[in-house]
């Protein structure tokens, strides 16, 4: 008996051997990459972030003084309000909207559903440069098309800088995001719609259940995981909002569009101070990585 | 695969609001279509339709001029080799076609080693009980949520000490290195009923025949969704090409249209152009494969 | 559908080897050592130095037409007349993406071997940071001597190290639109025959313009990136303030006359502080015809946008109390060399400036449009009516503080000024700011 357990657990550990050395030849290609690109740079990420370092000098070990200066940085305090100002309004109208979207195109001919996916999804595949020089152009101040329909239609009695105008500048970075990030929750939203147990909502409009109660007791609760990854990428997605804030209005008027995205890049290329961008990148992925986990655990306590 | 949801119009409350839905989702319809409608038009306005305070809404004649500065305001020649001695360069073109190509290249090499790199990882990530696999897991997700924009400056300092910088390959890796692909993959090969995999092992089928003629004709469509996925967001990827690539000739597309606003800030015409041949081709592969991509995205977060 | 791809490939790929062009070129390896024979050294061209085959990169700024590419490859073409084993590739960069891309390029470690700007960016700047090499040798006794004072000394840096040899130099001005002017009468106010105005005459002229109807007169633009030199000049010329002190070593736009000024720009109707545009937009919208007077101006804007100016554009100095007072900044533009410690490289970049700045100064300036540095080519343009126009200028030209230490941060602190004043903000209390944060830049 005792013999024949021996032999077993011998005969799984050279199974698990060989299992972990193939599986790894398997992983071989991918792993080059992503410990080398990926994990790599963000390893030194964080060991640079205890650096000053600069252009034209060895780096200089300054413990977690990048970080206490970061904290004494007003534009920093600014970057990081407007960031969690572009994610608190863009996330929660995103996935409101894009429900509500979804919800109402998924009762639609099959036809007319893929048509407007496609619609919704267009400005995620424009690309963020060609969605930024047309936005450019319709915000122009002299001859912007907003600036038209507002006066004429006598919303805005002047024509509002609505780019150079730190009153409005946060305002239309957020109306573009919104445009180019709800393209793929109403995809994924639409999916749900016509996963969810059909037989259930039947059943309950029979007991005389409202639409609107179908919709809340027996459908919202089966797209929870869904909306929960939405959450997550719209809140990812928003905070990494760059190229919108470089190409039109660099971080300006004084600071009132400045990201923390924006302020590491603006701090790395224009300042050349590298430790500093480096440790303000800790910062971030530490705030994502907490929001993230935040949302995963309310998700999975409902 | 999808029905058609019945409509419910046994009430003539929700007939109504059917009905409501339905022109404010057209409205808004049209509000999402309307920049790319504005890019287009623009792209062949004539200069004083471009600058008229009352926006044309129709191009009041269609011209070629913007199209014609953008082919004329840059050239660079199609290739450049050196072997040995000899230096090749191919015939100079309009640099805008050479940002064209070097995307699509750039999108194309992408797409396929992720889609390859991502089934290997993926399957055995499924299928495989092996030291270290929790690990890595959960290592692919966490880096899944962090913006990649973060690890710029040590990117930039590792590419150039592999003098990789400025060159198209250093766009692509890290593309390759980022894990959603093998996420994706990962979820769609658990969906592979583990017993097919060991009834061909039990056949005698080493593991890389088991890969390819097993696992990979079966999750052909999570690949398909994969590839699909990687090309639409690296032809879009700005934030790496800008920090890569600098020579005239190395850009991107993306990139070389900012470049151009730099220098030609508003002039609309010009600037429309270069967006229009930015965008519609990469709207063009998103029509055509649609469905696939529509499958990847949904399968990326139900799984998840 | 395989088949018709395939075929399409190898056509469009024969058709693109067909119009090759393959140059052989000796490998450094092949060529026989030359010291070692004598007899190849005879054959060899007197004129050429160097040897080898060197490749070299020249990044340019769009300093007039040496941002063209048809022009720089026409002076590049007849440099290899000369010198054909040095071979050349250019990037052009532009005042609103170059810096972040030299930049880049230098952490990088790919930096350009040869830059054309100004000392604002190669003495005060990449000098500065140790990244340039020391051109002392290309500043023998014979330039000198042809070099404007001024000129030298804004290329050298405080250690006495030489980061740039100049070229071409000019006098930033501003630009109105004439036909708008003489319509409207505000046409009187403007000092034909010198191109002048003083700064009562210049609010007058705005007013009359807005009284007019238009309403976007002109722009403080202040979206950040170049031009700042536009928005200097203006609010230091109104009241006779200045930017610098004399020395180079702190910023005075705390002094009275520049919180006036800058409280006069504020006030008056039609002027706009307008952070959404910067430099290079100010001159597309003074074009097209939206803006009626630009302040980031200088004779390249009106060669380069010829085509598509409509109207008739007037050049004009900043305006001043006395008009004939005013300092206008100049630009001085030449060559930089990074060191990217390849001394081939670094020898062949020098031969290139050499070239077109001692050797072949005459053609290389006047690419620029701009006018040369030489005082033995100051009357280059003889006959030409639109230089003698913008050669007026000249005489206006100040001082050349643009190569105080921390330029980089002092500018990105401008336009932050500029925003924050423009959007409601108190002027005395913003200068103070700016010239706080200012002289912490450039003190360290």
């Amino acid at each position: 008996m005792a013999n024949k357990n021996i032999t077993i657990s011998k005969k799984t550990r050279r199974l698990m051997i060989h299992e972990t050395v193939s599986s790894y030849l398997f992983m071989l290609p991918f792993l080059l990459f992503f410990v080398g690109f990926v994990l790599y740079p963000m390893f030194m990420c964080v060991f640079t972030s205890f650096f000053d370092a600069t252009m034209g000098r060895d780096d200089i070990f300054v413990g977690f003084g990048n970080y206490k200066a970061l904290f004494q940085d007003k534009v920093f305090w600014r970057a990081l309000w407007n960031t969690l100002i572009i994610v608190i309004v863009s996330v929660p109208v995103t996935c409101v909207f894009s429900l509500w979207v979804a919800s109402a195109i998924s009762k639609m001919p099959v036809a007319a559903t893929s048509a407007f996916r496609c619609i919704f999804y267009l400005p995620v595949v424009t690309g963020s440069v060609a969605v930024t020089m047309v936005w450019k152009w319709m915000f122009n101040n002299y001859y912007g098309i907003f600036n038209y329909i507002g006066t004429a239609t006598g919303l805005i009695e002047n024509n509002i800088n609505w780019l150079g105008d730190e009153r409005y500048a946060l305002g239309c970075i957020i109306l573009i995001l919104l445009t180019t990030s709800v393209g793929q929750p109403i995809v994924l939203y639409v999916s749900a719609l016509d996963n969810v147990d059909k037989s259930l909502v039947e059943a309950a409009e029979v007991d005389g259940a409202t639409q609107l109660q179908a919709f809340w007791k027996i459908k919202w609760p089966q797209m929870m995981p869904t909306t929960l990854y939405i959450l997550v990428i719209t809140t990812i997605n928003s905070f990494q909002c760059f190229a919108l804030i470089q190409l039109l209005t660099s971080g300006g008027p004084n600071n009132s569009t400045m990201t923390i995205m924006y302020y590491i890049y603006y701090n790395a290329f224009k300042l050349y101070k590298y430790g500093y961008g480096n440790a303000m990148g800790v910062i971030l992925a530490v705030i994502i990585a907490i929001l993230s986990a935040i949302q995963f655990k309310a998700g999975q306590e409902k | 695969m999808k029905k058609p949801s019945r409509l419910d119009v046994s009430h003539a409350k929700s007939k109504a609001y059917y009905v409501f839905s339905f022109a404010v989702v057209v409205i808004f319809a049209i509000l999402f279509a309307f920049p790319l409608y504005w890019i287009i038009t623009g792209a062949f306005k004539t200069k004083s339709d471009i600058l008229s305070t009352t926006p044309v809404w129709w191009p009041s004649e269609w011209v070629g001029d913007n199209f014609a500065k953008l082919m004329n305001s840059r050239s660079v020649p199609l290739f450049e080799l050196t072997i040995g001695r000899f230096k090749i360069a191919g015939p100079t073109i309009p640099a805008a076609i050479r940002w064209l190509l070097n995307t699509v290249v750039m999108a194309v090499a992408s797409m396929l080693l992720t889609c390859l790199t991502a089934a290997m990882a993926g399957y055995v990530l499924a299928k495989k009980r092996f030291w270290g696999r929790g690990i890595l897991f959960s290592l692919v997700v966490c880096a899944m949520a962090l913006p990649k924009q973060v690890i710029l400056i040590p990117l930039l300092r590792e590419m150039s000490a592999l003098k990789l910088y400025n060159t198209i390959w250093a766009v692509i890796i890290p593309i390759v290195g980022w894990p959603f692909g093998v996420f994706l993959l990962k979820q769609f090969s658990e969906s592979i009923p583990t017993e097919m995999v060991e009834a061909c092992r039990i056949d005698g089928a080493g593991e890389w025949r088991t890969f390819t003629d097993v696992m990979l004709p079966m999750i052909k469509p999570g690949v398909g969704a994969c590839a699909i996925f990687t090309f639409i967001n690296s032809w879009n990827d700005y934030f790496m090409q800008l920090i890569m690539l600098t020579s005239n000739k190395n850009l991107t597309i993306s990139l070389g249209i900012a470049t151009m606003q730099a220098e030609n800030s508003t002039d609309f015409g010009l600037l429309m152009a270069g967006s229009a041949l930015a965008s519609v081709p990469i709207i063009i592969v998103f029509l055509i494969f649609q469905k696939y991509f529509t499958k990847g995205i949904t399968m990326g977060a139900v799984k998840g | 559908m395989k088949k018709f791809f395939a075929i399409a490939l190898a056509l469009v790929m024969v058709l693109g080897l067909c119009a090759c062009t393959v140059t052989e070129t000796p490998k450094s390896t092949d060529a026989p050592k030359a010291t070692n024979a004598p007899d190849a050294n005879v054959t060899q061209a007197p004129e050429t130095p160097a040897a080898q085959d060197v490749d070299i990169s020249l990044w340019t700024y769009p300093i007039g037409e040496w941002g063209k590419q048809e022009t720089v490859d026409a002076l590049i073409a007849s440099f290899n007349e000369v010198y054909p084993n040095i071979h050349v590739t250019v990037e052009y960069l532009t005042y609103q993406d170059g810096d972040d891309k030299v930049n880049t390029a230098i952490e990088g470690n790919a930096a350009p071997d040869l830059i054309m700007e100004g000392p604002e960016r190669l003495v005060a700047n990449w000098g500065a940071k140790g990244k340039m090499v020391d051109l002392s040798d290309l500043w023998t006794a014979d330039s000198k001597a042809d070099m404007y004072a001024s000129v030298e000394a804004a290329c050298k840096a405080a250690s006495g190290a030489y980061y740039e040899y100049p070229l071409c130099m000019t006098a930033h001005c501003m630009a109105i639109n004439k036909d708008v002017f003489v319509e409207t009468g505000a046409w009187q106010y403007v000092d034909e025959a010198t191109h002048t105005w003083t700064t009562e005459n210049f609010f007058k002229a705005v007013q009359c313009l807005y009284d007019a109807g238009y309403k976007n007169v002109g722009a403080v633009f202040c979206g950040g990136q170049g031009g700042d030199q536009g928005t200097r000049a203006l609010i230091n010329n109104l009241y006779g303030g200045t930017y610098t002190n004399a020395e180079h070593t702190a910023y005075t736009a705390n002094s009275p006359e520049n919180i006036k000024a800058l409280e006069a720009l504020v006030a008056q109707d039609g002027i706009n502080f307008d952070a959404s545009i910067v430099g290079s937009d100010e001159i597309n919208l003074f074009v097209q015809g939206q803006l009626q007077m630009a302040f980031c101006w200088n004779i390249a804007q009106e060669t380069n946008n010829a085509d598509a100016l409509t109207f008739d554009v007037f050049p004009m100095a900043f305006p001043s109390p006395n008009a004939t007072d005013v300092q206008l900044c100049g630009g001085i533009w030449g060559f930089g060399v990074f060191d990217n410690g390849d001394a081939a490289k670094i020898e062949a970049a020098k031969t290139f400036i050499k070239w077109a700045c001692d050797e072949e100064p005459e053609q290389c300036a006047k690419a620029s449009t701009y006018w040369s540095t030489r005082q033995s080519l100051a009357n280059m343009y003889e006959g030409d009516e639109m230089k003698t126009e913008y050669g007026m200028f000249m005489q206006y030209l100040g001082d050349y503080y643009q190569v105080v230490a921390g330029w980089a941060n002092a500018r990105t602190e401008w336009w932050n000024m500029l925003q924050r004043i423009g959007s409601g903000g108190d002027v005395t209390a913003e200068v103070e700011t700016f010239v706080t944060n200012a002289n912490a830049a450039a003190a360290g």
